[in-house]
């Protein structure tokens, strides 16, 4: 059975484009609530400049990372990011992150068809046995877009982070390679 | 406030890492496969002393972390290391790891002793919020150290390692000041 690794209905993955893209992406870094919902690192608002110096030193081919802009297939307009990075040496796991840049694009299912090209991705083209994802206890978009392709709650950083004069916990959710096989199988029977 | 003077145990105190004395200790540790399958994700890696050596002075450049060796009171010998290392500043969080080098000094107590003392430091000195780490679900002595020391579980990562054909799942364990404070109340 012949697959596109990179296209889902409505969005396509491909590679980023800073000189085209860093003006969109440093749009997003001055959103504080979409910052606050992805990163745990202090909300820092960045240049096209800055943004294309941080994408250059993260991205060298021996950082064991995979980053890809979120496109729509239609018009090719970026709405987001996906990256798998931190893939160990032995290919046991890597770490997911997954951001819609722009609030109007979110509810639309663009995150949910990334997801599942990355976990194909992950999977099906590096072969992984596991994929990793920190989530803050207050994005529960994310965890419940999560649990719904399969990944299980596994360990839960009691307070671990400050954040709107509070704490709170971090929680680590995986997937293991079986438990998306199986869900896979469960879905083209089902469709 | 506690008798003792900062970085001193019952039976060991953590002194700074001196790439030249200790190089050759790690060097030997290095090459000790049952000891890194203990404590590292990363495949077995044998180092000379004198690699050991430049990775040791780019650590004393990092502003996130504090490592120590592990000298024994009794002899003052230079049996491992332990470090408070990833702080997060702003959340106040950080991961802590430790490594008992030479083998006549597993098992007695020297780790936990050296735990206790790691902590006192993070929380009263660093003044930090909370402690995690990560221990491999075959390393029973370690998960009973950090559990006397402390540390609560926190979850599980099912199949985080490939060890020897097979897979094994990683535990979380973590620790906040408030817990840690508890625990120094003498019946407390």
């Amino acid at each position: 059975m012949i697959q596109s690794v990179f296209d889902g209905e409505k969005v396509t993955l491909s590679a980023i484009n800073l000189e085209i893209d860093a003006v969109t992406l440093a749009r997003w870094t001055h959103d504080p609530n979409y910052l606050q919902l992805l990163d745990q690192e202090p909300v820092r608002p960045l240049s096209p400049g800055q943004i294309k110096k941080k994408y250059l030193s993260e991205d060298k081919p021996d950082s064991q990372t995979f980053r890809f802009a979120v496109r729509i297939r239609e018009d090719n307009r970026l709405v987001g990011i996906v990256a798998l990075s931190w893939i160990d040496y032995s290919r046991v796991s890597a770490w997911l992150s997954l951001g819609i840049g722009d609030p109007q694009e979110r509810g639309k299912g663009y995150g949910r068809e990334t997801l599942k090209l990355i976990l194909n991705f992950a999977f099906n083209e590096l072969n992984l046995h596991r994929v990793n994802c920190w989530v803050v206890e207050y994005n529960m978009t994310a965890q419940h877009l999560l649990e719904s392709q399969g990944f299980r709650l596994e360990a839960r950083s009691r307070q671990a982070i400050n954040r709107f004069d509070r704490r709170f916990d971090v929680l680590m959710m995986g997937i293991l390679q079986a438990d998306w096989l199986e869900l896979e199988g469960k879905q083209k029977v089902a469709s | 406030m506690n008798p003792r003077p900062l970085l001193q145990g019952e039976s060991i105190r953590l002194v700074a890492i001196d790439p030249e004395t200790d190089a050759e200790a790690w060097s030997l540790w290095s090459h000790d496969s049952q000891y890194n399958r203990l404590l590292a994700h990363e495949p077995l890696h044998p180092r000379t002393a004198g690699q050991l050596r430049i990775e040791m002075e780019k650590e004393e450049t990092r502003n996130d972390s504090y490592p120590f060796a592990i000298h024994t009171l009794e002899g003052d010998q230079l049996i491992g290391f332990i470090a408070i290392e990833g702080i997060f500043w702003p959340h106040g969080a950080a991961w802590v790891s430790i490594g008992i080098g030479e083998r006549d000094f597993r098992g007695k107590g020297y780790g936990t002793d050296a735990m206790r003392e790691a902590l006192r430091f993070a929380f009263t000195e660093v003044n930090l919020f909370r402690i995690s780490l990560d221990v491999f679900e075959y390393n029973l002595p370690g998960i009973r150290s950090y559990e006397k020391a402390g540390f609560v579980h926190e979850g599980r990562i099912r199949e985080g390692l490939k060890r020897d054909g097979r897979y094994w799942d990683v535990l979380y364990m973590g620790i906040l000041r408030e817990e840690w404070q508890k625990l120094q109340v003498p019946g407390g």
